[in-house]
């Protein structure tokens, strides 16, 4: 069986206790950290499930999924990741190939960034919107091309009176609040120049210890040293009474 | 001389910028070095033996011309004097290339012809570059008195034959540009922009000469019969009668770039700097095209180009156009022979020769102007079809190597470089085996680095001779497919491409016409979105969302696919792809450059390798002449490398014999045929096109390829670039 799991939002002690027995009783533990970036470390985790555990990058998870699938045959194979298994990653496909081979799979859920933002801002969930991710610019023999999907996510869901969630590009680096905001802001400069003077909410570290929550105009949120990553921005959408009065008085944000 | 040619460069009424161009050894070279030594720029006795424009020890050895060269001269015509500006072009097919760009830079060509010979395959070549760049042929007729004193013709037949070379070149210039020729292009001996004589032997005789004069062709008839060319020299002294020509015939700067103006540069006609170069103005922005770009051991790069407009100074700043640097010229210069004569300015109007252009690479406007539009871009007709490997000998020269190879493909951009540090392999792609040996030769004498050289290898290219698809292609995460079919691509449109003739450059609306015209469907030509190295992508779907975001990246797969093809890695020619449905994640970071590059390069070559997937092999034009008894000869050499005989023309004793053969077999052929005919062979080669290589034989050169670059020993099948 392959079974996919969740580690949850921050570190290793965010996994379920299901994922935890299950990740003790397999015969091979895999797992991946590009689609979500916490504190944890292939030696934190094998210390911490006293247990090898094997990372696969993304070319492994796609050019040898039909070798990994295949080892699932007949032994418990487990994929861990960040969050919530099947959030924001493209696993399914995964499952969908497991099915055709004949593989079982099954999935151990965790908590996820999806949940944890609406936990953290006071910002109600049923009020969101599409989510997108902000990435960093290609560059194409030296010509720089950069995607304007988030923004215009931003844009619809502003239409629709909406939230807006966006996840941050992992490269060799993760990207961070400010550099998220100076590419939206970019963006904007060309495009329909309504970002500029907007409440921006910037989270890092959502499940840690020291979570940190700044609600300003989104350029300010340039100036703020948010720490490590992971980061997540959010671009509210007109504020609910009870959204508001968590933004000023539990966040600490001064509206106007 | 140096303070005459200072004075003239202000005048552009009294400057020529001229070109000469010829078949190899119709004697180009010769008629350069004559004409400077009756100029006064050096010493008769030395000219005319010493080939003095072949600066290139390897030129003097070979006796052939490589690079193009500049001198400047002073002429005296009719009481005035002026200032001719010349650059000598090698003939050779390997060196199309120089001949191309030294085009650019002048205004008026003189097109040598051997008289014996006639009109040959490279002559029609570089008139057709000439009348490209709209630059005004005159013709020289050469080596008249061979054809006195080695075919012995009567006076009769020496002017027929005459008569039939001028016709023959009159015929080209009108296929090639019936408006010029309608408008006053064609050479016609009565008004004197056709010339005779020999340039070995210093004389030339023209109508306006015989007037003035009265040495006729009877008269040059009998001397050349007495072998009295001394005194035929005297009286009918070769750099008075062409030059006089050139002056008269040819146009100068002024004239000339209000003609050509449209032809080299598609900017905005009512700009600051187009006035100011459709009237030469030294006054106005500065406007410099660089056609050529060489190393002096001392003052480093210098790069030589035509001044359209403004003036340059020492310690002016330019904008090298499409690379957002500014450069300092540190020196400005003009040519005299060999030397670099430094000066403070150059008006417009001129060839000036610049140092401190660092950015500069040939074909590459300088300005004052950074929002000038750029010069076209110098079309080449010809592309690389021989590879060789060069490695250095010594560890030590490793990063020197790699300096040296840089600075040439900067220099030639018919020469393809590939650099691979990784390995210290790395791969020059020229025009043919001798373009690479003098490249070799350079890096191993000009610049001291022993290196060691692989045999010449041919580069092939790829296509597809069937219509396949829609193949679906997947990225690696399989979240975004792609549909794909792929068929033959229009020939026209093929020609078009690779001449540089339609490009994404064109207008929309004039590329579809030309793409209509060319046989592509209506419908298709709406959805080019892009054309590259002589293949075709079309997006034949519609309203499909983030399309546009990933479209840069379905192209640079596109990209990837032309420029090393399923079966063996080998540039892909004359493909028409065709996006027909695409499928898209909702979100950036999941569709990539990792994810959609590879997906549609794997749709393209599934869909190639469906049906009839081709290699082409590249073939020579070969033009053999030999005296009849060795014809026998002559067509085992080409039986035996799988040529194919065309033509057989016979004139007198000596047949010439037209065949095309693959460049793969042709290596060695000069000492073959040299030994098979005891050198009474006179032969020369041109570009042939592509054809695929016979069917039986395609497996073998396949397997051989993907054997060198290490590849998988199997021919690749459809299945394996199509996942579950």
């Amino acid at each position: 069986m392959l079974i996919f799991i969740g580690m949850g939002l921050y570190n290793e002690k965010d996994i379920s206790i299901k994922g935890f027995e299950a990740v003790k009783n397999a015969d091979v533990v895999y797992v991946e950290f590009y689609t979500h970036k916490g504190a944890w470390s292939l030696e934190r985790l094998n210390d911490f499930f006293g247990r090898e555990v094997k990372e696969l990058k993304r070319e492994d998870l796609e050019e040898r999924a039909e070798e990994i699938i295949g080892e699932a045959r007949d032994k418990n194979v487990i994929i861990l990741s960040g969050g919530d298994a099947m959030v924001s990653t493209t696993h399914v496909d995964l499952r969908i190939r497991a099915k055709r081979m004949g593989v079982e799979t099954k999935v151990i859920h965790a908590s996820s960034i999806i949940s944890a933002i609406p936990g953290l801002t006071g910002l109600q969930n049923y009020r969101f919107g599409k989510s997108a991710t902000v990435v960093y610019p290609y560059f194409i023999n030296g010509r720089k091309i950069l995607p304007e999907t988030p923004y215009n996510v931003v844009l619809e869901n502003l239409r629709n009176d909406a939230h807006t969630m966006l996840f941050l590009d992992i490269r060799e680096k993760c990207m961070t609040i400010g550099e998220a905001v100076e590419i939206l802001l970019e963006i904007d400069r060309k495009r329909d120049k309504i970002l500029s003077g907007k409440l921006a909410i910037g989270v890092a570290r959502a499940g840690s210890e020291d979570a940190l929550v700044i609600a300003d105009v989104i350029e300010k949120l340039k100036n703020y040293d948010f720490g490590d990553p992971p980061h997540t921005l959010v671009i509210p959408a007109s504020l609910h009474v009870i959204e508001e009065e968590y933004i000023k008085e539990v966040i600490g944000a001064s509206l106007r | 001389m140096v303070e005459k040619v200072k004075t003239l460069m202000y005048k552009p009424e009294r400057i020529r910028n001229i070109g000469i161009v010829a078949h190899i050894d119709h004697g180009k070279t010769t008629l350069s070095d004559n004409l400077l030594a009756g100029a006064g720029m050096i010493s008769e006795e030395l000219a005319g033996k010493q080939l003095f424009l072949d600066f290139y020890e390897l030129e003097q050895i070979r006796g052939i011309t490589i690079n193009a060269a500049n001198v400047s001269m002073v002429h005296e015509f009719e009481g005035e004097e002026y200032l001719i500006n010349l650059i000598d072009t090698p003939g050779h097919v390997d060196f199309g290339g120089d001949v191309t760009r030294a085009m650019r830079a002048v205004d008026g060509a003189i097109v040598v012809v051997d008289a014996v010979e006639g009109v040959m395959p490279q002559t029609e070549t570089v008139l057709r570059q000439a009348l490209r760049e709209n630059v005004k042929p005159v013709l020289f007729i050469n080596k008249i008195d061979r054809m006195i004193n080695e075919l012995k013709v009567d006076k009769e037949e020496m002017q027929k034959r005459l008569a039939k070379v001028i016709a023959s070149v009159n015929n080209l210039i009108r296929s090639m540009n019936k408006e010029k020729y309608e408008a006053g292009w064609r050479v016609d001996p009565t008004n004197g922009s056709v010339a005779f004589g020999s340039a070995l032997y210093n004389w030339a005789i023209s109508v306006p000469w015989m007037q003035k004069s009265g040495i006729g062709f009877n008269e040059v008839y009998n001397y050349c019969q007495k072998n009295n060319m001394k005194e035929l020299a005297k009286l009918c002294p070769l750099h008075k009668v062409v030059l006089n020509m050139v002056v008269k015939h040819l146009p100068n700067p002024i004239e000339a770039q209000r003609d050509r103006l449209k032809v080299i540069w598609k900017g905005d006609f009512e700009s600051d700097v187009a006035k100011s170069m459709m009237s030469c103005d030294p006054e106005g922005p500065v406007a410099f095209m660089i056609t050529d770009i060489d190393v002096d051991p001392h003052a480093g790069e210098v790069a030589t180009g035509r001044l359209f407009s403004g003036t340059l100074r020492r310690g002016m700043e330019l904008y090298i156009l499409g690379t957002n640097k500014v450069n300092r010229v540190q020196q400005v210069g003009v040519y005299m022979g060999p030397e670099r004569i430094e000066v403070e300015e150059i008006p417009a109007g001129n060839i000036a020769a610049v140092v401190g252009l660092r950015d500069a690479i040939v074909g590459t406007t300088a300005t004052t102007e950074p929002e000038m539009t750029p010069f076209e871009e110098i079309r080449h007709t010809s592309e690389p079809v021989v590879t060789i490997a060069v490695e250095a000998e010594n560890t030590k020269d490793l990063p020197r190597l790699i300096e040296v190879l840089r600075q040439i493909s900067k220099e030639d951009p018919t020469v393809k470089v590939e650099i691979n540090e990784e390995t210290g392999e790395h791969l020059i792609s020229g025009m043919g085996e001798l373009h690479l040996e003098i490249i070799t030769h350079k890096i191993r004498v000009d610049k001291g680095i022993p290196i060691t050289t692989s045999p010449p290898i041919v580069v092939y290219r790829e296509t597809v001779m069937g219509q396949a698809g829609p193949v679906e292609g997947k990225s690696p995460n399989r979240h975004n497919r792609f549909y794909i079919t792929v068929e033959p691509l229009e020939n026209k449109v093929v020609e078009l491409i690779r001449s540089g003739e339609i490009s994404m450059k064109t207008p929309e609306g004039e590329r579809r016409r030309i793409l209509e015209e060319a046989g592509m469907d209506k419908e298709e030509a709406r959805n080019v979105v892009d054309l590259y190295e002589g293949n075709a992508f079309l997006n034949m779907t519609k309203g499909i969302q983030h399309l546009q975001e990933a479209m840069e990246l379905i192209l640079e797969g596109f990209h990837e696919a032309v420029r090393g093809g399923p079966l063996a890695r080998e540039p892909v020619i004359g493909m028409k792809v065709k996006l027909v449905d695409v499928k898209l994640h909702e979100d950036a970071v999941h569709r990539g450059p990792a994810q959609v590059i590879p997906a549609v390069r794997s749709a393209i070559f599934a869909a190639m390798l469906s049906d009839k997937p081709t290699i082409l092999e590249p073939l020579q034009k070969l033009f053999i002449t030999v005296p009849q008894q060795y014809l026998g000869a002559v067509t085992r050499e080409i039986q035996s490398r799988r040529g194919q005989i065309l033509e057989m023309e016979q004139e007198g004793e000596m047949i010439t014999v037209k065949a095309l053969a693959p460049v793969a077999e042709m290596f060695g052929f000069a000492g073959d045929i040299r030994s098979a005919t005891e050198g009474r062979a006179l032969w020369a080669t041109e570009h042939g096109g592509f054809a695929p290589v016979p069917q039986n034989m395609q497996d073998e050169v396949v397997l051989k390829i993907r054997e060198r670059k290490g590849l998988k020993l199997e021919i690749p099948k459809a299945s394996d670039y199509m996942s579950l």
